[in-house]
């Protein structure tokens, strides 16, 4: 059974406080479709109008080719993980796994071969007859993806999976996701985060969300290498966003704080306002293509690299280094630069007159 | 307020000794010192003997304390009933329609006991609702005022339970009345326990509607205490009282064993 997600220009609202803004968005079956997004853009809302738990006020949410806007919870297939686990504290790890199943009579001699089978493929087997809070959270997070998971959804929603888990956890966790992913290949995931690591690690496609709106839909490579909003480039990896004026001297050259750079401008109109993406890992410490001179302001150490805060012009900008043997003074004159083909052009021939 | 200084925590304890004993505990042990004794006209009581008791665990009194256990466990376990039934009602109502039902619950605690006596007896001595007489009338005057206590502590309860486990059921395809049996009165049954234990006590002292209701046949033992004492039995009242005094505790705090026992998961 591969069934995928669409959601039909759908709107979520709380008492006139639009929460979703026709959200249109397609979930390929067997895709993982991350929404991305900071707290309070609409990605979790979007997530519980597929479950159900929240009423679209317009539009229409499709699993498979079925619409499901009207249906209650329970009639809709789904499997759902959330980020506080919520197994129910009652009830020992073998019967959490198996609630769905008998919650939706399955036949009665295939249940603890199910049960088994869910437990195996998150590893959990062996504490089937420990209760949730004799676990740790890692393990309450693997038990509630082996319940989800032991009624065969169609869909699987994760709403922050692993959010209350530690970096290293967390780490471990999304090669799991990984694993369980290439073994239910037919399964559709939507994965709610605000973590761009664990979008861009997991994600077939990203679909990037702020104030309500979907922003930007993408493949990691996509939105990371060739971001089309300020806020996508932002919000999706690190970037310096720097204000450009287009044209000068020939074609593709665009002028920043009155340095001339050479960047494929594309067809953006000369004289326009554009802002100018460079990812801080691209930018290169001394003389080079497109460089710029400043002073530095801040130098801050992070093990494997050094991040420069460079005041070019008024303008800051940031650079990561590979870990430098001689740092910089504060306040020392230094050059950088980055090559034409890592630096991205957005909102060009649009002018903010 | 938390007191850190030694001096201060001393004096906190002996605050709490000077407000406590002669307030909560000296009356109850007054209570027992009399219930042992048979004359009491200088400062302490004297003449110490046990025979009270024999006449408190017999014929009329044993007759009365059976009468109470019935009447007690019969309203408090129609009590939860009705009452967690309408919390759950309310939980899933919108905000109007649960504030109407919480004030409505409230009546029967800020209507005086012995209006609700009055009002019992007089709903319900004219056929077809004749039961004036037996004694149902006193299990349902005690239902009606103790259902209050048990709506509430559950409504309390019910606000607490975190909807993600709802959701959750919900999600793995639990209809609604699967997640009620299966999820939300499991998680919830250390909140019914307390309240069951509330209303059974509430119910062994209930007195000034009992008084108004009471048949011939049916008298509970608190009706016992207060016409013992009335016509001048003092001491006979007093070990009457030890004897609802310790088997109301008796049944708290089996209930309570059984609490820890279901919160213990």
């Amino acid at each position: 059974m591969t069934s995928g997600i669409r959601f039909d220009n759908v709107s979520v609202a709380y008492g006139g406080n639009t929460v979703l803004d026709s959200l249109d968005l397609t979930v390929e079956p067997g895709e993982v479709m991350a929404l991305l997004g900071p707290s309070g853009s609409g990605k979790t809302t979007a997530l519980r109008a597929v479950a159900g738990f929240v009423q679209p006020v317009s539009g229409r949410v499709f699993i498979g080719e079925r619409d499901v806007t009207r249906l209650p919870p329970y009639r809709r297939g789904i499997g759902m993980v959330v980020q506080q686990y919520a197994l129910f504290p009652h009830l020992r790890v073998e019967d959490n796994v198996a609630f769905g199943l008998k919650a939706q009579k399955a036949v009665k001699d295939e249940i603890p071969g199910r049960v088994a089978e869910a437990l195996d493929m998150t590893g959990m087997a062996s504490y089937a007859k420990r209760y949730p809070r004799e676990l740790s959270g890692g393990q309450q997070q693997r038990v509630a993806i082996a319940r989800a998971l032991a009624i065969r959804p169609g869909v699987l929603l994760l709403d922050e999976p692993l959010s209350a888990l530690d970096a290293q956890l967390r780490s471990g966790m999304l090669a799991e996701l990984a694993r369980l992913h290439r073994e239910l290949p037919d399964v559709s995931i939507l994965y709610v985060t605000h973590d761009q690591v664990e979008a861009l690690t997991l994600a077939d496609r990203i679909a990037v969300m702020d104030k309500a709106r979907l922003q930007d839909c993408g493949t990691p490579q996509q939105l990371y290498r060739r971001p089309t909003t300020e806020f996508t480039a932002s919000f999706v990896g690190n970037a310096n966003l720097l204000p450009v004026t287009v044209g000068g001297e020939g074609a593709g050259v665009v002028s920043f704080a009155g340095t001339s750079l050479n960047v494929a401008t594309g067809g953006a109109t000369s004289g326009a306002t554009a802002t100018l993406c460079v990812r801080p890992h691209l930018v290169g410490l001394g003389e080079g293509p497109n460089a710029l001179r400043g002073t530095v302001t801040e130098v801050q150490w992070r093990g494997a690299t050094h991040r420069l805060y460079v005041d070019v012009g008024g303008h800051r900008l940031k650079a990561d280094l590979r870990e430098l043997r001689a740092t910089p003074e504060l306040g020392e004159e230094v050059t950088v630069h980055f090559a034409a083909e890592d630096a991205v052009l957005l909102g060009a021939g649009v002018s903010d007159g | 307020m938390l007191v850190h200084s030694r001096t201060g925590k001393w004096a906190a304890r002996a605050l709490f000794l000077v407000l406590f004993v002669p307030l909560f505990a000296l009356p109850l042990l007054v209570i027992l010192a009399a219930s042992f004794a048979t004359n009491w006209s200088g400062a302490f009581p004297s003449g110490p003997t046990a025979g009270h008791y024999t006449s408190a665990v017999r014929g009329e009194s044993l007759q009365a304390l059976t009468t109470s256990l019935v009447t007690a466990l019969a309203a408090s376990l129609l009590a939860l009933t009705a009452g967690s039934w309408a919390a759950l009602a309310a939980a899933a109502l919108k905000k109007n329609g649960k504030r109407v039902l919480d004030a409505l619950f409230m009546l029967p605690v800020a209507v005086p006991s012995v209006v609700v006596g009055l009002a019992v007896l007089v709903a319900f001595s004219q056929p077809p609702m004749l039961l004036n007489g037996t004694r149902w009338i006193v299990i349902l005057a005690h239902t009606v005022l103790v259902t209050a206590f048990a709506y509430q502590s559950v409504s309390a309860a019910i606000l607490r339970l975190d909807p993600v486990y709802e959701q959750a059921a919900a999600s793995l395809g639990a209809r609604p009345s699967y997640v009620l049996w299966k999820v939300k009165l499991p998680l919830l049954l250390p909140s019914l326990n307390a309240a069951a234990g509330l209303c059974f006590a509430l119910s062994m002292g209930e007195l000034s509607a009992t008084m108004m209701l009471y048949p011939p046949d049916w008298m509970p033992l608190p009706v016992q205490i207060f016409t013992a004492t009335d016509r001048g039995s003092l001491f006979t009242g007093s070990a009457v009282a030890v004897v609802l005094m310790g088997t109301t505790l008796l049944v708290l705090l089996a209930v309570s064993r059984i609490r820890t026992r279901a919160s213990f998961r």
